[in-house]
């Protein structure tokens, strides 16, 4: 009798033991940015423009540092208009000499930053564009502005909930939910014009909208059928093609760069997984995310190497994965990446003790620059990068 | 001397058995699915807390809804709302789970009731979440627990086209704290009774 009792007590504490090592779940370690930033030293160059060719410069992966550490020196002035030159230390060489003249000092110094970063080869970011949710409890509107947070403008005056907006590609047009119409249901917006039209507007909630590279047919994920399951549909318009079928939840669906797949998060046996589906329909696969636990909110870069998403353990971390799968990088704490047009810059929300604040990542240096917050909204989420 | 040891080593051996059960419990009940939605044979009864993987931490027998996708209407619009009428029979989920508990199935049984004596009016079952999922993965899992709340109202007779579903995600908590306490009130799915337009 005592030997059965013991051999109890000892298989509980056993599977008490399993039980919580299976709860525990592990926070990966914090990652410094693998790649070093690229040195750079300013001279003449003070102000607001210095503040603002630092900022644009720095969230790209560069640094600043004296002229014997630099790799590039920049030399300007911004007395009114700003003009500034670009020389190679090592081989004395102008990378880019301009003035510029016109809009603001800040759009020129973007503009600069551009010239500069478009010389090393490489995309510029400095005159995109952002959209975002903006918060002020109980509500939210949709806000576009310049990407590090200026310029901010206020898109939707519903005085209701806004999720998830996301642009469409090479447009001025966003697709979001909206519950103006009490009803979760997704809307486009084309900002040139102002008009809106109803996407869809089905039984149930109408979530997560997620344009394909080319326009014409939107992700979403919709509860019409009874499930919370992925669909794709024309833009415009007709019946949505069911993609998953599954009781557990689908969520966050982004797309190839060639269009070729969505991805979306997902559950495999009850963990949480990313998947990617091929949008005329078939089984999805799953996209591994090692060393990387509850891997949601895809983003996949435009130059189709990487998968951004958030990992959610006690909290929330931005990752990189290869977009084929295989070894995640955790980054740095965040949550909703979506990437730059030049496939390094990520912007994310973070939470702060009033709501959530938007930064901008340069991936591989790990280097973060919070981004401008908007008066009038105590909380900036669920930023959409224009690409 | 002896038999009171044993009795307290009986008892310690079924309080850590309960505790197992309590913080960590895959149930008999809980069916899985495969992709295409059909209950995988054996899923059931053979769930041990040894292999469980979900975060399950109901300790009463939890009930997972055997839905297989319940078709939505075109729902009401513009039907008035009534928020107050049901307003006692908030039903509350464990954390990441979209499973009715059983304590909760009495509101289930006092809104299908309710419906059954108001034949003209319809329902819609609002789903929320505490903040500490992601946005859009939240607004899902509100919608699931919506939809959970929707199947069990038609297992009770209710007809579907009677039950709309919407989800707020963590849009609109109904305490803005940060405490466990907080969280458990915002882990909801409220019911609001629409009325035909006169």
């Amino acid at each position: 009798m005592k030997h059965v009792l013991l051999t109890y007590f000892t298989s509980c504490l056993l599977t008490t033991t399993v039980a919580l090592a299976q709860e525990e779940i592990p926070i990966p370690k914090f990652i410094e940015g693998q790649a070093k930033p690229i040195w750079l030293n300013v001279t003449g160059i003070n102000g607001e423009a210095l503040q603002v060719l630092q900022f644009d410069l720095y969230v790209q992966g560069f640094n600043f540092t004296n002229a014997d550490g630099a790799q590039y020196l920049i030399s300007g002035s911004a007395n009114g208009n700003f003009q500034a030159r670009a020389t190679d230390k090592y081989n004395k060489s102008t990378i880019v000499a301009h003035a510029y003249s016109g809009e603001t000092l800040r759009r020129q110094v973007h503009q600069f930053a551009d010239d500069f970063v478009s010389a090393l080869q490489r995309k510029p970011i400095c005159r995109t564009k952002i959209a975002f949710k903006g918060e002020s409890r109980p509500n939210s509107e949709v806000f576009i502005a310049d990407f590090d947070g200026q310029n901010a403008k206020r898109v939707t005056q519903d005085g209701s909930i806004v999720a998830a907006p996301e642009w469409v590609p090479g447009r001025m047009a966003l697709y979001y939910t909206s519950y103006k119409l009490n009803h979760a249901d997704i809307l486009y917006h084309d900002l040139s014009s102002g008009d809106r039209k109803m996407f869809a507007r089905f039984g149930g909630s109408n979530m997560s909208p997620a344009p394909s590279p080319d326009g014409t047919k939107v992700a979403m994920i919709l509860s019409k059928d009874g499930w919370t399951d992925l669909y794709v549909q024309s833009a415009g318009g007709g019946t949505p093609t069911r993609l998953t079928k599954s009781p557990q939840d689908e969520s966050s669906p982004c797309w190839s760069p060639d269009g070729q797949w969505i991805c979306y998060a997902s559950k495999d046996a009850e963990h949480r997984v990313l998947k990617k589906i091929s949008p005329s329909g078939g089984q999805g696969q799953r996209i591994s995310t090692s060393g990387v636990p509850n891997p949601t909110e895809p983003d996949w870069s435009p130059d189709n190497k990487w998968i951004a998403f958030t990992s959610q353990t006690r909290t929330f971390q931005i990752c990189v994965v290869p977009a084929s799968g295989g070894e995640a990088r955790v980054i740095c704490e965040g949550e909703d990446p979506s990437w730059a047009p030049n496939s390094r810059t990520l912007i994310f929300a973070h939470r702060t003790e009033n709501g959530y604040t938007l930064s901008l990542l340069d991936v591989p240096t790990g280097q973060v620059k919070d981004v401008s917050r908007i008066s009038g909204s105590n909380s900036q989420s669920q930023p959409s990068w224009a690409r | 001397m002896k038999v009171i040891k044993f009795t307290n080593l009986l008892a310690l051996a079924i309080a850590m058995s309960l505790s197992v059960v309590g913080c960590k419990t895959q149930h008999p009940n809980v069916i899985k699915f495969d992709d295409q939605g059909r209950p995988i044979a054996g899923s059931g009864a053979d769930q041990t807390a040894g292999n469980a993987g979900k975060l399950d931490t109901d300790s009463s027998g939890i009930n997972k809804s055997d839905t297989t996708g319940i078709a939505m209407g075109n729902g009401h619009p513009g039907w008035p709302e009534d928020r107050e009428a049901l307003k006692a029979d908030t039903i509350h989920f464990e954390y990441d789970s979209a499973v009715v508990k059983p304590g909760e199935h009495s509101k289930v049984t006092a809104v299908a009731d309710y419906l059954k004596s108001n034949s003209s009016n319809a329902v819609k079952v609002e789903g929320h979440c505490d903040e500490r999922g992601t946005d859009e993965y939240n607004r899902s899992l509100g919608e699931r627990r919506a939809q959970a709340i929707r199947t069990e109202l038609v297992k009770a007779g209710v007809d579907a086209g009677r039950v709309d579903t919407v989800s707020f995600g963590r849009d609109r908590p109904v305490d803005t704290g940060h405490s466990e306490a907080a969280h458990r009130k915002n882990r909801r799915g409220e019911f609001v009774v629409l009325t035909p337009p006169k």
